[in-house]
C-alpha cells in the first residue's frame, strides 16, 4: 500500500474548477515533485491533500485510511507535514515561539524525534536567531523556519509548496542541501517547484502538472532525458 | 483614585473584548452583558453563602467562573455556527444575546436594583494625601497591576500564549500544523468572559448592580478599544486608565461635556491613528 494516494480528486476554489481528476501516490521515503507552471494546479493540490481546500469527489487515502474531509489539524496529527508557500512564519512571535507552537503535543510525543534542539543542528542559523521575530528574519531564514517549524510536528511526510521561490541562488543551494539530508533521514518529500534545477537531484519521481490535471508521469531520469516534455509543460 | 478603579473594570471588560475580538474576529457586542451578569451571580453567591469573612473572596472567584463557563457555552452552541459568515451576521447574533441577557437577568433578578455589601476587612476607609477613600478601591487598584502583569505572563511566557498570539495572525497555518482551532476559540471566548465577569465581580461592591450596565459598560469598553488598539493589550490597559480618569476628572470638572470628551478623543485617534495608540495597522 502505498503512503499516500490521491485517487481521482476534483477540488473546486467557490465556484471555478481547479483540479480534475487528478491521481497521485507517494511511497515511503520517495521524494516526489509536482511539476507545472504558475496555476497548473500545485498549489491546489498540496492544499487538497492537507485538508485546507478539501476536494469535492475523490479519495485521498494516508496508509489506506481516507482523510478527505477531516479538519485539516487532524491531517497534520495523523502525520502530513504542510509547508506553505509565502513562508507565513508567524511574524510576531520569535523563532523559538514559532517552534514550540507547532511542537507535538499529540500522540506519544517524548517517543518523537523531533525536537528544538535537532532543528537548530539542521538549520543552524536558526539557533542565533531564536530570540528574534519571526518577521524580522531574511527570506531564506524565514524558509527554514517555515520547514523547522512543520518538522517540530514530526510528521512522516513533508509537503513543501514552492520552497525555493524567490530565494537567493546560494539559499536555494543551502536549502537544497538542507533537504537532501531530510531525504537521507528517511522522511518522505513532496515538493511542489517550477524550479527543475532545484529538484533534479534530489527528486526520485516526477508529477507534471497542467491545467488541473497529471500530464506527465515518470522516474527523474526519465524526464530529465525528455527534452521534449521539459518543452512541451514547463518552458515560459 | 476612584477614575483609576473605575479604569480598572474598564480594563478588565475590554482587555477580554479586545482579545476576544483579535483571536476569533467576533466584536462581542455581549461583553458588556457578561460584565453585568458577573456582576449579578456576585450579588447572588454572597447572599446565598454563609456569613463568614471568607464568603466574599469566594464569591469573588466563582461568579467570574461561572460567566466564564456561560461564555464557553455560547461560543460552542451559538457562535461557532456562525464564524464563516458576514460580519453583520455576527454583530446581529451578539447584539440578539444583549437582549435575551438582559431579560434573562430581569426574570432571575428582578428589576430593583442590588448591592453588594464590602468584605468587612475593607468597609473602611484610608487617609490618602488629606483626603478620604474607601479602602475598597485599595483593593482594585492593587489588583491592577497583579492581573496585568498576570496577563502579561500568560501571552508571553506560555504556550497557551504563543498560540492566541499566532491565532491572532494566521489561524488556518496554526491549523494545518496539529493545533485545534475550534477548541482554542472556546478557551479564548471563555477566558475573555471570565476577565468580563472578573470586572463585575470587583465592580459589585462599588455600584449599584442594576439592568443598565451593561449598556453602560460596553460603549466605554468600545471606547476604550479602539482608543487602545483593537487587539493591543498594552493598548487596552493604558486607554483604560485614560477613560477611567477622564470620566472621574471629567464630571467633577465640566461635566456637560465628559461623555462628548470622551467620543471627541476616540475621533481624533480614528482619524490621526485609525488602528489605536498601540495597534498594528491591517494589511
Amino acid at each position: 500500500m502505498a503512503l499516500l494516494e490521491v485517487s481521482h480528486i476534483d477540488t473546486y476554489y467557490v465556484d471555478s474548477h481547479i483540479l480534475f481528476d487528478l491521481s497521485l501516490t507517494v511511497e515511503a521515503g520517495e521524494v516526489v515533485c509536482l511539476l507545472g507552471r504558475n496555476g497548473a494546479g500545485k498549489t491546489t493540490t498540496v492544499r487538497s491533500i492537507v485538508g485546507l481546500t478539501p476536494p469535492r469527489d475523490g479519495a485521498i487515502t494516508l496508509r489506506g485510511r481516507d482523510i478527505v474531509g477531516l479538519p485539516p489539524f487532524r491531517i497534520a496529527r495523523l502525520g502530513i507535514g504542510f509547508v506553505p508557500e509565502d513562508r507565513r512564519v508567524f511574524p510576531n512571535l520569535t523563532v523559538h515561539e514559532n517552534l514550540e507552537v507547532a511542537r507535538r503535543t499529540w500522540g506519544n510525543g517524548s517517543a518523537s524525534p523531533w525536537t528544538e534542539e535537532r532543528v537548530f543542528d539542521l538549520f543552524p542559523i536558526l539557533r542565533e536567531r531564536r530570540r528574534q521575530a519571526g518577521g524580522t528574519l531574511s527570506g531564506g531564514e524565514q524558509q527554514m523556519l517555515t520547514i523547522a517549524r512543520t518538522l517540530m510536528g514530526n510528521p512522516e511526510i513533508l509537503l513543501l509548496d514552492e520552497p525555493s521561490e524567490g530565494l537567493a541562488p546560494i539559499v536555494v543551494e543551502t536549502l537544497r542541501e538542507q533537504l537532501e539530508r531530510l531525504k537521507a533521514s528517511g522522511l518522505t518529500l513532496v515538493l511542489a517547484e517550477q524550479n527543475v534545477r532545484f529538484v533534479s537531484d534530489l527528486g526520485d519521481r516526477v508529477y507534471i502538472l497542467e491545467k488541473g490535471m497529471v500530464r506527465y508521469q515518470g522516474s527523474m531520469a526519465r524526464f530529465l532525458a525528455d527534452d521534449e516534455v521539459r518543452q512541451t509543460y514547463l518552458a515560459v | 483614585m476612584s477614575g483609576l478603579s473605575v479604569g480598572m473594570f474598564l480594563f478588565l471588560v475590554s482587555v477580554g473584548m479586545s482579545l476576544i475580538f483579535g483571536v476569533t474576529r467576533i466584536v462581542n457586542l455581549a461583553h458588556g452583558s457578561f460584565y453585568m451578569v458577573g456582576a449579578y451571580l456576585m450579588v447572588t453567591l454572597v447572599e446565598v453563602l454563609p456569613d463568614r469573612p471568607w464568603a466574599f473572596w469566594l464569591a469573588l472567584v466563582a461568579a467570574p467562573l461561572g460567566v466564564a463557563v456561560l461564555g464557553g457555552a455560547i461560543e460552542v452552541g451559538l457562535l461557532r455556527l456562525i464564524y464563516h459568515r458576514d460580519p453583520l451576521m455576527q454583530l446581529i447574533l451578539t447584539f440578539g444575546l444583549i437582549l435575551v441577557i438582559s431579560t434573562l437577568v430581569l426574570l432571575v433578578w428582578g428589576p430593583d436594583n442590588k448591592s453588594v455589601s464590602r468584605p468587612d476587612a475593607l468597609a473602611g476607609s484610608v487617609l490618602i494625601f488629606g483626603q478620604r477613600f474607601p479602602s475598597y478601591y485599595l483593593l482594585v487598584l492593587g489588583l491592577a497591576p497583579v492581573v496585568a502583569v498576570g496577563l502579561w505572563l500568560i501571552f508571553y511566557r506560555t504556550r497557551w500564549g504563543m498560540l492566541i498570539r499566532a491565532a491572532t495572525v494566521d489561524r488556518e497555518m496554526l491549523g494545518a500544523l496539529g493545533v485545534n482551532v475550534a477548541a482554542l476559540y472556546t478557551q479564548v471566548f471563555a477566558f475573555g468572559s471570565w476577565l468580563a465577569g472578573l470586572g463585575g465581580a470587583l465592580a459589585a461592591p462599588t455600584v449599584a448592580v442594576a439592568l443598565g450596565m451593561d449598556g453602560d459598560v460596553l460603549t466605554t469598553a468600545f471606547v476604550v478599544v479602539v482608543i487602545g488598539g483593537l487587539g493591543s493589550f498594552a493598548g487596552s490597559f493604558i486607554s483604560a486608565l485614560l477613560v477611567g480618569l477622564l470620566q472621574s476628572f471629567g464630571i467633577l470638572v465640566f461635566p456637560a461635556v465628559s461623555i462628548v470628551l470622551l467620543f471627541a478623543i476616540m475621533a481624533v485617534v480614528l482619524i490621526v491613528r485609525p488602528w489605536g495608540l498601540l495597534g498594528r495597522p491591517e494589511e
